[in-house]
């Protein structure tokens, strides 16, 4: 029978399938970070149980660390504590650890491919939701709790039940200025929070094969704001071109045997998906979230929608939540939307094409003197290639801060946060409300739209620039 | 895990769509390395003011509903971050069952491992709970038959798979119940040593 990529990769790991359906699914790579593994290891501890595979795990610390001079540790105790706690977890379980001083330190799903930790066909999960990520390499990968981080770590499976294959196709090309984030901002907004859920969303189409695999991850990463399980992508040469060579990566005959292994990783021809969505990709443009969830998007030439207009009463109230919520009135020009912030960085954006990205755009300008501007690399080595391309110069003489690696302002742990009522223009993945802090208001942009925004204090058509 | 077998209790009802586990829960309470004592950040930020005083008219401020043990909700429920500690904070407000049309995936899978019971119905089922909710009533979740009772003689029924109820049922850990499988898994991983030896 055809199968579909999703299909064969549940397939290959799974134990054991009872009659309800409940599976248990053998998990390959597990990424563990400081905020949701304490109870895990506790739990552990409790019972009496080991790490099953330590070699299979890799931990590192993002969420809660802070992106300005770390020579002194952490201010913050309970920050310290649950850093500290993780880094005696590891050394007693015997898993690899990236530390706060470590150079290849950095956002979770920044670090995992760039290790070569993270491969196609694999099982790949961590306590964290945006581990759809991986799923650009062909890798089943998706968030888990901290119950199940305990059952990966004492069991190395999982008990999952399956999903079903949802297909969307984005063909043709995109327009000049129009980037992934709009890619899968685009997609959101047509599917809903909750269209993917049940789902594993494989992502097809001539736009997704011509897509570098940092574009790729940038559109999987958010297939959890679609709500659905995971994302994939066929792995193809770029992919293999990109794991290669990497610390974690196969070498000399394990390599030729990986590679013709994955090189059996498709959709078959015939294979039925359970839903499937075709878009164009020239119909595609900036696009800006203007509320609190991020369904709500529109294009950079559009406008906030006018509650009055909608007819479904469940929605015309979250309009009015939002719009009371981001300060905004109905009808607004999106381009007339100031903003008070911009925040570059996160596993969404946060990679050095990114930032490569945003250096054109603000290259020999000034960010507006009613803005507030960082920059923070996804992890170390972003950061040090970064520096070594000069992009550190640029963004300082543009009068943005450089800042250290991690999660920062995407979730506001750290002191990186917005205050009550400021406005922030996002390369991040969430605007839910109080998000990146308490009455802070976000709003989701490609990082060149927030570069450009950073230089005119407002939202601008990033295609009348370029 | 604590069981669940039944539960009869007033429900509080929050008629939201999309409720995020960042509203759920905020980040800053995400610093605890122990699963207990989030009862008080629960809905935080709808339940205090900037300056940390009660809201009044929200609706787990009041009694009776601060006692409430079922939670009943819009679309999409805990949709956001695969954070245990939302549910670990439902649970140490008291609440052990959710109603709602429906859930985001990992919340829904958080929720079981921690003894609460997330129940999706249709929309006007789940429009009668609330307004019964909205008066008071008490309402009994009867998981061993699978019905909802609500005063009246016409029980709802609710769908949960068949292992999930066990689990629940019983309480069980999960890690205890897999390694008992713990045969099946070492064969798996040898014939996963030869298929992909380079994952070693
Ligand atoms: S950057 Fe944001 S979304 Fe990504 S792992 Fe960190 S907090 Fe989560």
């Amino acid at each position: 029978m055809a199968k579909t990529l999703y299909d064969k990769i549940w397939e290959s790991h799974l134990v054991d399938e009872q009659n309800d359906g409940t599976s248990l699914l053998y998990i390959d790579r597990h990424l563990v970070h400081e905020v949701t593994s304490p109870q895990a290891f506790e739990g552990l501890r409790l019972s009496n149980r080991k790490v099953k595979l330590p070699g299979s795990t890799l931990a590192v610390v993002d969420h809660n660390v802070p992106t300005t001079d770390r020579s002194k540790g952490i201010a913050d105790k309970e920050s310290a504590i649950q850093v500290e706690t993780l880094s005696k977890n590891c050394k007693d379980f015997g898993i690899e650890f990236f530390g706060l001083t470590d150079k290849r330190q950095g956002i979770v799903h920044v670090i995992g491919p760039e290790q070569g930790f993270t491969q196609p066909g694999m099982t790949i999960v961590c306590g964290d939701s945006h581990t759809s990520t991986h799923g650009a390499f062909g890798a089943l990968a998706f968030g888990i709790g901290t119950s199940e981080v305990e059952h990966v770590l004492a069991t190395q499976t999982l008990i999952q039940s399956r999903a079903k294959n949802f297909k969307i196709s984005v063909d043709g090309k995109l327009p000049l200025g129009v980037t992934a984030k709009d890619v899968i901002l685009s997609i959101i907004g047509n599917i809903g929070t909750a269209g993917g859920t049940g789902y594993v969303i494989e992502y097809c189409g001539e736009v997704f094969r011509n897509f570098s695999m940092e574009e790729r991850m940038t559109v999987c990463n958010m297939s959890i704001e679609a709500g659905a399980r995971a994302g994939l992508v066929t792995p193809d040469q770029k992919t293999f071109d990109y794991i290669k060579g990497r610390p974690l990566a196969p070498k000399g005959e394990n390599w030729e045997k990986a590679l013709n292994y994955w090189s059996n990783l498709y959709t078959d021809k015939d294979a039925k998906f359970d839903r499937e969505l075709y878009l164009q990709g020239k119909d595609i443009e900036p696009t800006v979230t203007w509320g609190t969830s991020p369904q709500d998007i529109a294009s950079i030439n559009g406008k906030v929608p006018d509650p009055n207009l909608e007819k479904n009463e469940d929605r015309k109230k979250s309009i009015l939540r939002s719009l009371d919520y981001m300060g905004l009135e109905p009808n607004t020009a999106i381009q007339d939307i100031k903003i008070d912030k911009v925040f570059i960085g996160s596993c969404t954006n946060g990679r050095i094409e990114d930032l490569r990205e945003v250096a054109k755009i603000v290259k020999g300008k000034k960010v507006n003197k009613s803005v507030d501007a960082i920059v923070v690399p996804g992890s170390g080595l972003v950061k040090l290639q970064a520096e070594k391309e000069g992009l550190d110069k640029i963004f300082k003489d543009s009068g943005f801060d450089w800042r250290e690696p991690g999660c920062s302002m995407c979730l506001g742990m750290n002191p990186d946060q917005l205050k009550p009522k400021e406005r922030c223009a996002s390369t991040s993945n969430r605007n839910f409300e109080g998000r990146q802090g308490r009455g802070g208001r976000t709003h989701l942009v490609s990082p060149v739209m927030a570069a450009a925004a950073a230089i005119e204090g407002k939202f601008v058509d990033i295609r009348k620039i370029i | 895990m604590e069981k669940f077998t039944k539960l009869k209790s007033i429900a509080a009802d929050l008629q939201i769509s999309n409720i995020d586990t960042d509203m759920i829960i905020p980040k800053q309470f995400l610093k605890t390395i122990k699963r207990t004592g989030l009862g008080s950040a629960l809905f935080y930020e709808m339940r205090y003011d900037e300056k940390g005083n009660v809201i009044k008219n929200f609706i787990l401020n009041n009694t009776p509903f601060n006692k409430a043990k079922i939670l009943i909700s819009g679309k999409n429920f805990g949709c956001g971050s695969s954070r245990e500690h939302a549910p670990w904070a439902l649970l140490d407000f008291g609440i052990r069952c959710i109603i709602a049309e429906s859930f985001a995936d990992i919340f829904y899978n958080n929720c079981f491992k921690n003894g609460i019971l997330p129940i999706i119905l249709p929309e006007n089922q789940v429009k009668e709970l609330s307004e019964a909710a909205r008066k008071n009533k008490e309402i009994e979740i009867d998981l061993i038959d699978q019905k909802i009772h609500k005063g009246d003689n016409r029980p709802f029924d609710f769908e949960i798979e068949s292992f999930r109820k066990e689990c629940l049922l019983n309480g069980y850990d999960d890690i205890a119940l897999t390694l008992k499988k713990d045969a099946k898994i070492e064969s798996f991983e040898q014939r996963k040593k030869n298929l992909t030896p380079w994952l070693y």
